[in-house]
């Protein structure tokens, strides 16, 4: 396939640009919408909101400290939790669920439930041959808007720390979640989806069709005898039979409601397996770029709106800067190793880019785009196999979710991950300009290092605990698909993307073992609980501290110096975690296959 | 001015290396190593290669002796670095109260019944005086323990504590009533009452201050240890980690050998932040040191760290900005009269006056108009200036001669029918607007002019505050001249603010009001009425030579009683906090050039092609091992001076500092270790 490498980076160009310009009035609005002021969509949603804290019997005004809103984070979450198990085992007696699936199995059931829950989206399941619209609609899709509110909220708390002055509360969970739903996600998603229907993505609760292929398929399979065992002729050779295929079955439903959700909420769990490389989920390049587009908006936005918050517009915008930098750092090197593409494959006279795994109406440039940002966002959702990436390639969307998701990162998480970024990098810097460390007016003591470690490094712990028990564990190897260090590399990306929470699969991994189902369950929950209580803890911690002014002498955190420094912090300390781990997975892989054997 | 001993000694000194040296094996042992985790963990590493290293040799299968024995060697080097570099910083300040435990001599104390100088006294050893006791001091007696004199007045030689050989005045009442423990009284007698009880003294506390005995480490210190300890846990994960990865891919490859113990304690200590972590108590204990060089003692040092925080500084105008006395400046003649003329009366009329200001009138005289000084003559009647007249003068040969304030002269030659020149007061408000202060002289019923006295700034003082400026300190005058006045002055020093006619009570409500904005502010004091004001601010530094409330309240107690050493303890206290920024940027960024050694030499084995990670060229694995763990234990020594002498702080805005500290300690961290370990390397293989 010929390459336009010109007309690619244009693209890319573009893409970021407009992501941009966009990121500054949605991150206004969001933080209009989190202080509780007056916005546009008032009119319409102020009603129901109202309407909404009547029935539950939230008071308005009512405040929470850390403790207290981080129980409500638990409680709802549990909740949560229960319900969907509980769907996903009972589907079988459910309603809406025309091609009578039945229930899930214990430990699928527990994994899929964690996976929604936590935001991860980690799909040991195939969507359109596992599960029924009723499961689909209000167990999964339902999960993909309130885990999304639920990051932001502890986001907005951890702001709301920083921001406050000598104050005991962070703010009301509740208030925050309904405000996250009622007047970010569902309106987007609403808008997305009727523009996604419009590029041919489907929305019914229809029975699935059966159609007739324009070309009847062909193939040869083995003879099996009664008992499933191969038949074999006299020579011990399988006996063969010609297989013709006129017809295929046509998985439905309604997809459009969920891929909105799915890529606003960077939850990443597709309706069908084959996630947005499915015709039916994401058919055009436009829809492609919409839909990266979606998966990249809010996070993007969140700096913008705690800048705005914190009264410091510059200070969200350098840390949109640094996460942008990191991003296109990504986008470069991954695209520069998809277009050069493997040697051994060019020896065998294919021309051009390295397109296998690749969706050809996406091209080179919108395959990489989209890895790159559903691995920098926590969203996980994929328009092309990770596993058939060259191993340079395959590296750079491992990386960008080993660096702990904050390159834009969850939504909500991926912006308290970076501040505790913020929090470690401003420490040592502060020290090195002769201060007791501070960001914007509050000081970094004991509390909040414990906090922020806390933070950055849980995702990192899991993975190398998890894969070390994987290594060495019959049950961890035997599930592997691929010898070698790609097969080393689909474990770690395995535990790597369930520990951060992203839900990408490097695929070639049979995740649904009971081994990788309990072991990335403890990954999935450790990995977004233990850094989101950190978080609200750290948020209580700040509130309560005074506000120190700034003055020649402070470190200026919206400056590129630092900005720079921060960006060197989060790839030292991702590197150093995961140098080992790299350079027996994708590195000897590259080196490997450069080296022809 | 005395001669001030010098205490500061070079940082190597022989007898002080013996002692630490020593020292360093004492530290060896867990129950006290464990404080210290990073270098606790190291330990507990250096320990098992030993184990590796003997059953090694007794069943003489795995990996080379030479390698596993000096692997451990230089693991247990790091330990002994590390603890070498806490004993040198700690023996100085052991040496230290050393000298200050002989002061502390047992003397016999004159215990009084009474406060009367002539009153009965029983004598008791002086460890047995209690708070509240009263006691005789005489000429050539050592004061028995720290107290307030309430009688008398004696010349005391505090040398012992200050270093300072000139004595100074103790009296009763006002500002210089404290004395301390061990000091001598050198003429007089004076009634003192006990302040504190034995084991209480100051003399006591400054012991156990610089010996480090009390030393608690710093909220800043337990946040940076926070990063230290989280970072050698995950380190811990990822060598653990090395041992599955490597089965897992020898199973894969058919080829090669799991990484050994030796080589992953090995990769473990060399990731670790050894460097700060090693380095770490000796930088705080040695900054305590330097600022006890400067003659200032930290009660705390959290108070230094503070100081190097510090937004807004109160400084007393007298002594720190200014000279303590005013000096003539000018002679600004009235018409009808030329300057010369007034010089000479001036000149005359300051004969007989002994006060600085008086004697700068004969100076200005003298080298502005080459007048001579006439000797005074036994016939001439002076009259000494009195708080009542306010004037002082000469009569001599017929002649009056009077200077004095203007209303006090105008009122006097009014009063004797003589006549008030038009222009003098256009002269006097003049002087007073620019701050000065206008002496009226005249000679025999005539007002000849006026003298301007005016404050002296401190030469340089305004570069300093432009110092402090860049840095972000403001700094605040306080003083008890009219607003005019302290105006003027402020204005010529470029201080940012000044409080004029300020009181007690308005300094206390100065520091709230700044510290209620969120403001770290220091201020020096010495008099009892600062107490409160100093118990406020963060940084509070009392002189020596200050009351006993004052020196209670405050933090920081400097022995010279020199007010602008608070811009010295401010840049102690940043040395401090930047040389643990800087070298824990240092120790991080040299993890990345340790990992190119070790993991091509760990993983080579099975992965030949992994030899393209071996950028360095290490001759082969066991040395590149060795090299990274030699260079880890190395650097350590080779900081101790850096880690002692601080971070060389020089003011200048903090982006910029940012900026230079990066450049050096975060890429010098990142290239040094590629350069000291290939030398290394190609050292071993000279020699094996």
């Amino acid at each position: 396939m010929h390459i336009n490498v010109m007309a690619d980076v244009v693209q890319i160009v573009v893409f970021l640009v407009i992501l941009t310009l966009l990121a500054g009035p949605l991150g206004r609005y969001m933080a209009k919408v989190y202080q509780g002021e007056r916005t546009f969509l008032a009119p319409v949603f102020g009603p129901v909101e109202r309407l909404f804290y009547r029935i539950c019997g939230i008071n308005r005004d009512a405040e929470m400290d850390w403790k207290q809103y981080a129980t409500a984070l638990l409680v709802f979450s549990f909740i949560g939790f229960v319900a969907t198990f509980l769907i996903l085992m009972l589907q079988g007696y459910l309603p809406f669920n025309p091609e009578k699936f039945p229930g899930f199995s214990w430990d699928l059931a527990l994994n899929t439930a964690v996976s929604f829950l936590t935001n991860t989206n980690w799909q040991a399941y195939s969507g359109e041959s596992a599960a029924s619209y009723f499961t689909q609609v209000i167990a999964l899709m339902v999960h993909q808007f309130y885990s999304a509110a639920a990051g932001m909220a502890v986001a907005i708390a951890l702001i709301r720390g920083i921001v406050r002055r000598k104050s005991d509360t962070i703010g009301n969970f509740w208030i925050d979640m309904t405000r996250s739903v009622l007047y970010i996600l569902l309106p987007l998603s609403f808008l997305f989806a009727l523009v996604l229907v419009s590029q041919g993505v489907i929305q019914n609760f229809s029975p699935y069709k059966q159609v007739r292929l324009l070309e009847p398929y062909t193939y040869e399979n083995p003879k099996l005898d009664a008992y499933g065992n191969r038949i074999k002729d006299t020579q011990g050779r399988p006996v063969m039979e010609t297989v013709t295929v006129t017809q295929q079955t046509l998985p439905m439903g309604p997809v459009a409601a969920q891929e909105a959700v799915k890529e606003f909420g960077t939850n990443g769990g597709g309706w069908f397996n084959a996630n947005s490389a499915h015709p039916f989920e994401n058919p055009t390049p436009l829809s492609n770029v919409l839909e990266i587009l979606a998966l990249l908006i809010i996070a993007a936005a969140l700096p913008i709106t705690f800048g705005h918050m914190a009264g410091k517009k510059k200070a969200g915008w350098a840390i949109y800067t640094a996460m942008m930098a990191i991003f296109v750092i990504a986008l470069a090197v991954m695209y520069r190793a998809e277009y050069t593409g493997n040697p051994l494959v060019q020896g065998l006279g294919v021309q051009g880019a390295y397109m296998e795994g690749k969706e050809v109406r996406f091209g080179l440039g919108g395959s990489v785009l989209f890895s790159v940002s559903t691995t920098a966002t926590a969203c996980g959702a994929v328009n092309n196999m990770h596993d058939s990436l060259t191993p340079l390639g395959g590296m750079v969307p491992l990386t960008l979710i080993l660096l702990g998701e904050e390159i834009f990162g969850g939504v909500g998480s991926g912006l308290y991950t970076m501040l505790a970024f913020v929090i470690i990098s401003v420490f040592v810097s502060g020290l090195m300009i002769g201060r007791i460390p501070e960001y914007l007016g509050k000081k970094v003591e004991a509390t909040e290092m414990w906090m922020s470690v806390i933070v950055v490094l849980t995702s990192g712990v899991l993975v190398l605990i998890f894969t070390s028990i994987a290594l060495i564990t019959k049950a961890g190897v035997s599930a592997m698909g691929n010898p070698g260090p790609h097969g080393l590399t689909e474990v770690f990306y395995a535990f790597a993307s369930t520990s951060n929470n992203n839900g990408s699969a490097f695929a070639g991994l049979n995740a649904s073992t009971l081994f990788y189902t309990l072991t990335t369950s403890i990954a999935m929950i450790l990995g977004r609980f233990g850094p989101a209580m950190a978080t609200l803890a750290m948020a209580g911690s700040l509130a309560k501290k005074k506000y120190v002014p700034p003055s020649p002498g402070t470190l200026p955190t919206d400056q590129p110096t630092f900005i720079l420094w921060l960006v060197s912090v989060i790839i030292i300390v991702g590197a150093l975690t995961f140098f080992p781990a790299l350079s027996l997975g994708p590195i000897v892989e590259h080196m490997i296959m450069i080296g022809g054997r | 001015m005395g001669t001030t001993t010098k205490r500061s000694k070079g940082i190597f000194v022989p007898e002080l290396m013996k002692t630490a040296f020593i020292d360093s094996f004492k530290k060896l042992d867990p129950r006290t190593l464990w404080r210290n985790p990073v270098m606790f963990a190291v330990e507990i590493g250096s320990t098992l290669t030993s184990v590796v290293f003997i059953s090694t040799m007794i069943t003489g299968k795995g990996e080379p002796l030479w390698f596993t024995g000096l692997v451990s060697v230089w693991l247990w080097l790091t330990v002994i670095f590390s603890n070498f570099a806490e004993a040198l910083a700690e023996g100085r300040g052991k040496a230290r109260a050393e000298s200050l435990r002989k002061t502390r001599t047992e003397v016999m104390a004159k215990r009084l019944k009474k406060p009367d100088l002539r009153g009965e006294y029983e004598r008791v050893p002086s460890d047995r005086l209690r708070k509240g006791d009263l006691i005789l001091v005489e000429a050539h007696d050592i004061i028995g323990s720290d107290g307030e004199v309430v009688v008398g007045a004696a010349l005391v030689n505090e040398a012992a504590i200050t270093g300072e050989s000139a004595p100074v005045i103790r009296e009763s009442g006002g500002d210089r009533s404290a004395v301390t423990g061990g000091t001598e009284v050198i003429a007089n007698s004076i009634v003192v009452r006990i302040t504190s009880d034995p084991g209480e003294t100051f003399i006591d506390r400054m012991i156990s201050l610089v010996e480090g005995a009390k030393r608690r480490k710093t909220p800043n210190e337990i946040a940076l240890e926070v990063l230290l300890v989280a970072l050698t846990a995950v380190f811990f994960l990822v060598v653990i980690n090395l041992r599955p990865l490597s089965m897992y891919s020898i199973k894969a490859m058919g080829q090669g050998s799991p990484v050994t113990l030796t080589a992953l304690v090995a990769l473990f200590v060399c990731l670790i932040p050894t460097t700060i972590a090693a380095l770490l108590p000796a930088i705080g204990i040695a900054g305590m040191d330097r600022l006890f060089q400067k003659n200032v003692i930290a009660l705390s040092g959290r108070a230094i760290e503070a100081a190097g925080d510090v937004n807004v500084l109160l400084l007393d105008k007298t002594g720190t900005i200014t000279l303590g006395n005013r000096e003539a400046v000018a002679f600004i003649p009235v018409s009808g009269c030329s300057e010369k003329e007034l010089a000479e009366a001036a000149l005359m009329a300051s004969l007989a006056d002994e006060t600085p200001e008086g004697r700068s009138i004969t100076v200005l005289a003298k080298q502005k108009y080459s007048l001579r000084v006439v000797e005074l003559r036994k016939d001439a009647v002076t009259i000494p200036f009195s708080a009542v007249t306010r004037m002082s003068g000469v009569d001599i040969d017929g002649n009056a001669y009077r200077k004095g304030a203007a209303d006090s002269i105008t009122d006097y030659i009014r009063e004797s029918k003589g006549v008030v020149p038009d222009d003098l007061d256009r002269h006097v408000k003049d002087i007073a607007q620019s701050g000065g202060t206008p002496l009226v002289v005249s000679k025999n019923m005539k007002v000849l002019g006026v003298i301007h006295l005016k404050d002296i700034v401190k030469g340089g003082i305004q570069e300093r505050f432009q110092q402090l400026r860049s840095i972000g300190i403001k700094t605040v005058m306080i003083t008890g001249d009219n607003q005019l006045t302290a105006a003027a002055i402020a204005s010529e020093a470029q201080v940012d603010d000044f409080l004029a006619q300020a009181k007690p009570e308005d300094k206390l409500r100065l520091i709230r009001e700044n510290q209620q904005q969120g403001y770290m502010v220091a201020m020096t004091g010495d008099g009892t009425n600062d107490a409160p004001a100093l118990a406020q601010a963060d940084v509070a530094v009392a002189m020596n030579t200050g009351t006993q409330p004052a020196r209670e309240a405050a933090n920081i107690i400097d022995l010279d009683s020199n007010p602008t050493k608070l811009l010295d303890i401010v840049e102690i206290g940043k040395q401090i906090l930047m040389t643990r920024g800087t070298l824990t940027t240092f120790s991080i960024s040299n993890d990345v050039a340790k990992y190119f050694a070790i993991i091509p030499a760990a993983f080579a084995p099975i992965y030949p092609q992994l030899q393209i990670l071996n950028i360095m060229h290490l001759a082969n694995p066991y040395s590149a091992i060795l090299s990274a763990v030699i260079f880890n234990a190395l650097i350590i020594p080779f900081l101790i001076p850096l880690a002692l002498k601080g971070t060389r702080y020089r003011p200048m805005p903090a982006e910029r500092l940012l900026i230079y500290n990066l450049f050096v300690y975060g890429l010098g961290g990142l290239i040094t270790p590629f350069i000291g370990i290939k030398l290394i390397d190609t050292l071993i293989h000279m020699f094996m």
